[in-house]
């Protein structure tokens, strides 16, 4: 890392200007895919499955056509003779755009159905005669595996079973040494559950193409328009020249919005046979029951250590259940993403996972919500085994992190799973945690609530989190390597444009990499404008999710930037007539050494490029582009610890207080990292205390809606206490780590862990998120800690 | 189905005029009859508040609403919350203190604080609460935007004195 140089500049990095792309959205003129208004638009609906499971005898399509303002309906059979009834996932499997043989979850997409108005096309899914014959239903993945279960992807030549694959990481025999000789072997076994993203903004396009041009643009609600473009153009054989995705304003992503899914596809289908623009905005109950769900991991982690707290050995027997298709989101090589960060913040002499991914009638997936590829349920397994080793060998959670950590000299620290951790400072983060939190007061105060028969409880999580994919030689997804890109071109009076393969979908960027362009050139932030989402006019990446925009379209960002300023210097050493290496350049000016009266502006620089006085050698204009391949993941950490209270009548669990201390790196916009941190708490904390998508036997949904998928509201959403810690990342060009998954890795079990430490007195080890109310209560009767 | 019927309505101040199917919900006239795509679409169970306008100054989810309903009545939505004068307090506040990321709940969420600071302009931070309680916003935790009522509720009140 070259070190951030402390600028002067209006917004340069480490201050928190106010967010430039809040001027639209507080007027309401915001510009997202349902807002688009196309001449002649035509809308679409889809009719999804009623069954989990079920052969499709026949579909009649005749009352639909039938109804008023009712174009087409488009059935699975109408798909093959375009080769499109079939899809390739991003994991490597098929997904049935419409179903043709069967249907496998509830919910899934049967007819598409064209109409002038969307109410039109609604009515018409009434008109949609499907028959069907039921067949017997998988929702447990353990039943999945049984040698009876019934095949539910007999559309695989030869598939026998409903296993998926099995990924391994680590030593297992070297495991199994370290475990031999341990004094102590905590096990836990647990459910982390399916649970979804639920952006605000559901799923949707409006696919337009044109006849004469033969342009098909598509409005999508999309986190990686690029590497979208290019899967449309291999899947659908269009001309990736004549495809244009627009990702327009995005209202949330949260991973939501990386799979491609068969209404887009449809809907775009639809656009090329009819000529017209159609549109497909999925419902929130679409959105719920059939888009990219997230985690569903039944892990059994096993850790071992001596009897005075010395951590061994980790392992972990990972059955995961994907639905009914592999349409997970992770890099191609990854199929169960990163989890073997599962070691986190401490140093362990051996590990070793093994993860079955398996098929159910569900719905298909699952995608990284909000977290870098399966990082999430990783953390959430060592640091609950943690705290249940604390809870066995009677020493205090906090001290045995600490006698755990990996140690800052250790960096880089080779992890027994392979991952070579870029830095960190695990304690120093952590003390700052207990100050805040008031640590020693707390436990004086818990003992004597236990003493007077009160219910309270402080649980910890030390995580740490691999984000930034990034590393092409290890990373890519379906062939593309996952790097990005930046293109910054300044115009003559030295205000310019910069131009993203990153997208937002909230996270600010049109701010905050104008704030890298203003570090780095020492151009204010207000006098770059930032471009991103529209395939056509901005350079290729792979998009944002996973914690990587930063990482990678930041560092491409600086990158660039930095190939600009040293045109500048050349410039500047002409025009003023000496070396460039006689040059220092600070906050926007290039002074000559030893003579601060010699100095010439960047916005002067940039002039001198579009003037005729320029050496022959040098090539006019101000502009460059950076694809940047990271060398490297980056490894953010931090500690949590919260605070709990609980009902012992109802079963209520009350957050006192949650502290969040993270290390992100530099901080580009300490505002904006602040807000990533309370919006991904407040989502680790609907999924700690509310949220599941839960399934009955016959595979009927729960959860598709927001009156039974409960996400925080304002009354019980906690407030943040929040803390700094800053190792800048070492390869990183201005040390940033990423930030915006931190909060939902680290948090959840934070919140199980001040429950469980609350309830182990009463022989406790573990409760299953959610953590609602009145499963608190049956474990606390069952205790006999409750009355009925 | 049925007839079309025309309902008028003033719409942040202007009279309007759209044609309609009775079964047309109002935040559907609102979008699509009128243009005013501020306002949105989060859930099909009322639960979200994406859709909030303001109907004769009362908050309502006009996803829940025939557009009918709203014949001859006053409605307020997003668009209309900035006067020649400028951003509203609330507009204001919510870009100050960072109150929104992707902006999707926002318009939906800073016409219930109007209403909420026109009916009781020193809200404590439970009765700010409660008040947006039935606006779900899934980016931002909500700390920055009870801190945004809390800048409009002082700049009102600066205003007023
Ligand atoms: S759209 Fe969700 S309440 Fe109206
Ligand atoms: S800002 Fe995205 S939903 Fe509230």
């Amino acid at each position: 890392m070259t070190a951030a140089t402390e600028s002067t500049v209006n917004g340069a990095i480490g201050q928190s200007p106010k967010r430039v792309e809040d001027d639209r959205f507080i007027r309401g003129m915001g510009n997202y895919v349902d807002d688009v208004q196309l001449p002649g638009m035509l809308h679409m609906a889809i009719y999804r499955s009623p069954f989990a499971h079920a052969t499709i005898n026949s579909i009649d399509t005749s009352r639909a056509l039938a109804m008023p303002g009712v174009v087409a309906c488009i059935t699975g059979q109408d798909l093959v003779a375009h080769g499109l009834a079939w899809m390739p996932t991003l994991a490597g499997d098929t997904q049935a755009v419409l179903a043709t043989d069967k249907v496998r979850f509830q919910g899934q997409e049967v007819v598409c159905v064209i109409a002038k108005t969307s109410y039109q096309a609604e009515d018409a899914l009434e008109g949609i005669d499907v028959d069907y014959d039921p067949l017997p239903v998988i929702v447990d993945p353990k039943r999945a595996l049984d040698a009876d279960a019934p095949i539910i992807r007999s559309d695989l030549e030869g598939k026998t079973d409903n296993h998926i694959f099995t990924w391994e990481s680590g030593d297992a025999e070297a495991t199994d040494r370290v475990f031999a000789e341990a004094d102590i072997v905590i096990k836990l076994d647990t459910l982390y559950p399916r649970i979804h993203p639920a952006p605000m903004e559901t799923c949707g396009a409006v696919a337009d193409y044109n006849k004469a041009t033969g342009k098909m643009t598509i409005h999508l609600t999309s986190q990686a328009p690029h590497a979208h473009r290019t899967l449309f153009a291999m899947v659908a054989g269009l001309p990736e020249q004549k495809l244009r995705i627009i990702s327009p304003d995005v209202g949330g992503g949260f991973g939501n919005k990386v799979p491609i899914y068969p209404g887009y596809v449809v809907a775009t289908a639809a656009s090329l046979l009819i000529g017209k623009p159609v549109k497909w905005v999925e419902s929130r109950t679409e959105n719920l029951m059939s888009t990219g769900f997230a985690r569903d991991y039944h892990m059994e982690g096993e850790l071992a250590a001596t009897k005075d707290g010395k951590m061994l050995g980790l392992r972990a027997n990972v059955l995961a259940d994907h639905g009914a298709f592999n349409a997970q989101a992770q890099p191609s090589k990854w199929p169960a993403g990163f989890f073997n960060i599962a070691t986190g913040s401490y140093d362990l002499q051996a590990a070793h996972c093994k993860v079955d991914g398996v098929y159910t009638n569900k719905a298909p997936g699952g995608i990284a919500y909000r977290c870098s590829f399966r990082v999430t349920e990783a953390a959430y397994l060592i640091e609950r085994l943690v705290d249940n080793l604390a809870h066995e060998t009677g020493i205090d959670a906090a001290e045995l992190r600490k006698q755990n950590f990996i140690q800052p000299e250790q960096f880089p620290y080779k992890s027994p799973m392979g991952w070579e951790y870029d830095s960190g400072d695990y304690e120093k983060a952590m003390n700052i945690a207990l100050e805040l939190v008031g640590y020693e007061e707390l436990r004086k105060e818990q003992a004597e609530k236990r003493a007077k028969g009160e219910v309270m409880g402080i649980g910890f999580s030390s995580f740490t989190e691999i984000v930034g994919a990034g590393m092409s030689k290890i990373c890519d997804i379906a062939g593309l390597a996952m790097i990005d890109s930046a293109e910054l071109r300044i115009h003559p009076t030295g205000k310019g444009v910069l131009k993203l393969g990153v997208q937002s979908q909230g996270q600010g960027h049109e701010t905050t990499f104008a704030q890298i362009v203003a570090n780095e050139l020492g151009i204010p932030y207000t006098d770059i404008a930032v471009e991103h989402g529209d395939t056509d006019h901005t350079p290729y990446g792979l998009g944002t999710y996973a914690s990587r925009s930063t990482p990678t379209g930041g560092a491409a960002t600086a990158i660039v930037a930095r190939k600009l300023r040293e045109k500048a210097r050349q410039i500047a050493a002409h025009l003023l007539e000496c070396a460039p290496d006689d040059l220092e350049f600070d906050s926007g000016t290039f002074t000559v050494k030893g003579s601060p009266e010699k100095s010439k502006t960047i916005q002067e620089c940039v002039f001198g490029a579009y003037q005729s006085d320029l050496p022959d050698d040098m090539e006019k204009g101000f502009e460059d582009v950076t694809y940047y391949d990271a060398p490297e993941m980056t490894y953010p950490f931090g500690t949590y610890i919260c605070v709990v209270d609980i009902d012992k009548g109802t079963g209520q669990v009350k957050v006192r207080k949650f502290v969040a201390v993270d290390d992100c790196g530099t901080r580009i916009n300490p505002m904006i990292v602040d807000g990533q941190i309370h919006g991904g708490l407040t989502q680790g904390f609907g999924t700690a205390m509310m949220e599941l998508i839960s399934f009955d036997e016959d595979g009927n949904c729960f959860g598709g809606n927001f009156m039974d998928y409960l996400i925080p509201t304002a009354v019980e959403s906690p407030d943040w206490t929040l803390g700094e810690c800053t190792t800048p990342s070492p390869h990183h060009p201005f040390g940033a780590k990423g930030v915006g998954e931190s909060p939902t890795v680290g948090s959840p079990q934070a919140f199980v862990n001040a429950v469980v430490d609350a309830l182990h007195p009463y022989g406790i080890t573990n409760i299953d998120m959610p953590l609602s109310s009145h499963k608190v209560w049956k474990v606390l009767r069952d205790a006999g800690v409750t009355d009925e | 189905m049925s007839d079309k019927m025309i309902v008028k309505a003033t719409v942040n101040g202007e009279e309007c005029e759209a044609l309609v199917e009775p079964r047309t919900l109002l935040v559907h006239m609102i979008r699509e009859s009128l243009h005013l795509t501020g306002t949105h679409i989060g859930c099909d169970t009322t639960s979200c508040g994406a859709c909030t306008v303001l109907l004769d100054g009362k908050p309502v989810k006009s996803c829940t609403i025939l557009a009918v309903q709203a014949n001859g009545r006053e409605i307020a939505t997003v668009e209309g919350l900035e006067t020649a004068a400028g951003l509203s307090v609330v507009q204001e506040g919510f870009k100050e203190e960072h109150g929104l990321h992707c902006g999707y709940c926002t318009p939906g969420m800073m016409m219930t604080v109007t209403a909420l600071l026109e009916e009781n302009p020193d809200p404590t931070e439970d009765e700010i609460r409660k008040a947006i309680s039935g606006n779900l916003c899934r980016c931002t935790g909500y700390v920055n935007i009870i801190k945004a009522v809390q800048y409009a509720a002082g700049k009102k009140e600066g205003a007023a004195a």
